[in-house]
């Protein structure tokens, strides 16, 4: 029978023609949204104070001294805003035994072998991946972020420790980039994966294609009637 | 006889025009700046020499300094300690710090002073931590200034430098620290402090002049038993130029903390040195290989036979499209 961490509150096949797949609610959206343009924000003027080459990048914000008031700001609006997120899709993102199997086959997703991929339900790994990840990064960068907020928080902790933070946060925020990089093109590789954080839903053959167990799922629901429980 | 070479510090400053000397073209470092076009002379090199033993803790230093640079510190409660403020704040470049310190060796209490400020490295913390193009610079005769036109008030110097001596001013969110008086020094005077101390316990040269004089100092102590007296100039920031003679050179740390043997923190070389390349390069890279791969391979599409499949379990009974 159905395992109910797989389906997410919304998720739905909604009738029609063409009958399409309810994947993500408004407000999953907008709060998606904000996080995406927040963490846009961050890197811009983030990546302004890492390296001198891109420091031109702090003017898109009016210069340094406003991109560095700004910064942390951001990323306390990022934060809370991804908080939410993951309250809402964390339970969705758990490890399942066909992850492991998807994962053994990247090689022929990468290679367009679509057919070999085992069946998975609404996250594949690579998206539990990019999930898990930025929860954990964003939990350091957040962090240490504070430990060298020096408006707020001078001398909160010793100065060598600051160091450390600096140095974790510049790390950190290597790794945020590649996650978010490997994330947004994932969603442009995998065609009408922008359906779904756009207008909430997606076509059937996209459902059919790439989270089959999770369309199943709600197919089964759909069929028992309790799909709009 | 006096004890200390005749100098622009000691001796009255000239009074005719003097044309500003210390420019653009004496950088030799600019913070977050990979490229910088070679220095069109070299300046002698000048240091301020601080000698701890014949400081007598006046504050005259201090006192000169906040009216040279027209700070206002602020007025502090009374803690019980000579120190005063309590620590050097973005209105005060320079502070005696007052050690009690018992010389385990003859029981003696002995009353440690220095005058703590801006050592100005050779191999400036501040200068390698600052993101701001140019905020710090660096001139061929040794001074380390902070532009505040470029500061952005991020506070990087403060853990990149190796002596906790730059503030960041909550009122203007910018840097503050000793210049060395660099307004004074390029127009042919020595810095404020050293102009008002009472005793010549600062005196301000080219930094041979003031090693040579530290060494005669350094004699001088020694023949009256202090043994291990010496010349505080820290090899591990390439020295300094402002240095101090200690008469326990041996155990600088004595002196409210100064640094036995400073250097710039290997997290503060590895953030700015192999993070900042290591991960520019990971970040264009991957950026390059998703562009190469958007163009060249082919996008996952979802097939006609996808489409009739999920329709097929969509408007099926539920068990649809199962084998």
């Amino acid at each position: 029978m159905s395992q109910p961490t797989l389906v997410e509150p919304g998720d739905a096949i909604r009738p029609g023609e063409p009958p399409v797949v309810e994947r993500y609610r408004a407000g999953a959206r907008i709060n998606h949204w904000i996080t995406a343009l927040t963490m846009v924000l961050l890197i811009l003027s983030g990546l302004g104070l890492f390296h001198p080459a891109l420091f031109f990048l702090t003017s898109l914000f009016g210069g340094g001294q406003i991109a560095r008031t700004l910064h942390p700001l951001f990323g306390l609006v990022l934060a809370a805003s991804f908080l939410l997120l993951f309250l809402q899709f964390w339970r969705g993102n758990l490890w399942k035994p066909e992850d492991g199997a998807w994962v053994a086959h990247l090689g022929d997703l990468v290679a367009g072998h679509d057919e070999k991929m085992p069946e998975v339900g609404k996250y594949n790994a690579g998206q539990k991946f990019v999930f898990w990840s930025l929860a954990a990064l964003i939990v350091v960068m957040l962090t240490t972020g504070i430990m060298i907020w020096d408006q707020f928080f001078e001398g909160l902790t010793p100065i060598p420790a600051q160091r450390i933070a600096l140095i974790v946060h510049a790390v950190s925020a290597v790794f945020v980039i590649l996650v978010i990089i490997l994330h947004v093109y994932a969603a442009i590789w995998v065609r009408g994966s922008f359906d779904a954080m756009i207008k909430g839903h997606v076509t059937a053959g996209w459902a059919w294609r790439h989270h089959r167990k999770w369309f199943r799922q709600l197919a089964e629901r759909r069929a028992a009637g309790t799909d709009r429980l | 006889m006096l004890d200390s070479p005749r100098d622009p510090a000691v001796s009255n400053p000239p009074v005719q025009g003097f044309k500003e000397n210390l420019g653009k073209g004496d950088v030799v470092r600019r913070s977050a700046t990979a490229s910088l076009p070679p220095p069109t002379r070299k300046l002698d090199e000048v240091a301020k020499l601080i000698d701890v033993s014949k400081c007598i803790g006046c504050k005259a230093c201090q006192s000169a300094c906040v009216e040279w640079n027209d700070t206002q510190p602020d007025i502090e409660e009374n803690v019980g300690a000579y120190t005063n403020p309590h620590d050097l704040t973005p209105d005060m470049f320079t502070l005696m710090r007052f050690e009690e310190w018992e010389n385990p060796a003859t029981s003696d209490l002995e009353w440690l002073i220095r005058k703590d400020g801006c050592m100005h490295c050779e191999d400036p913390g501040c200068l390698k931590a600052c993101p701001s193009p140019g905020a710090i610079v660096q001139y061929s005769n040794g001074i380390v200034d902070i532009d505040h036109d470029a500061c952005i008030g991020c506070g990087y110097c403060v853990k990149g430098c190796p002596f906790d001596i730059p503030r960041v001013s909550k009122k203007d969110h910018k840097a503050y620290k000793c210049t060395l008086c660099s307004d004074r020094v390029a127009v042919g005077q020595g810095p404020a402090c050293a102009k008002a101390c009472p005793t010549q316990a600062i005196v301000f040269g080219t930094k041979t002049e003031m090693k040579a004089h530290a060494e005669e100092r350094i004699a001088d102590l020694k023949s009256r038993g202090y043994e291990n007296a010496g010349l505080y100039d820290p090899k591990g920031v390439g020295g300094t130029h402002v240095m101090y003679v200690l008469h326990h050179a041996d155990k600088p740390h004595i002196y409210s903390g100064l640094p036995d043997d400073p250097a710039i923190s290997p997290v503060v070389t590895a953030w700015k040195g192999v993070t900042k390349s290591a991960g520019l390069l990971a970040m264009g890279l991957a950026a390059a290989a998703t562009i190469a791969h958007g163009i060249f391979a082919k996008p996952d599409r979802v097939t006609a036979e996808d489409e009739d499949a999920g329709r097929a379990l969509a408007e099926g009974d539920g068990t649809g499209g199962r084998p």
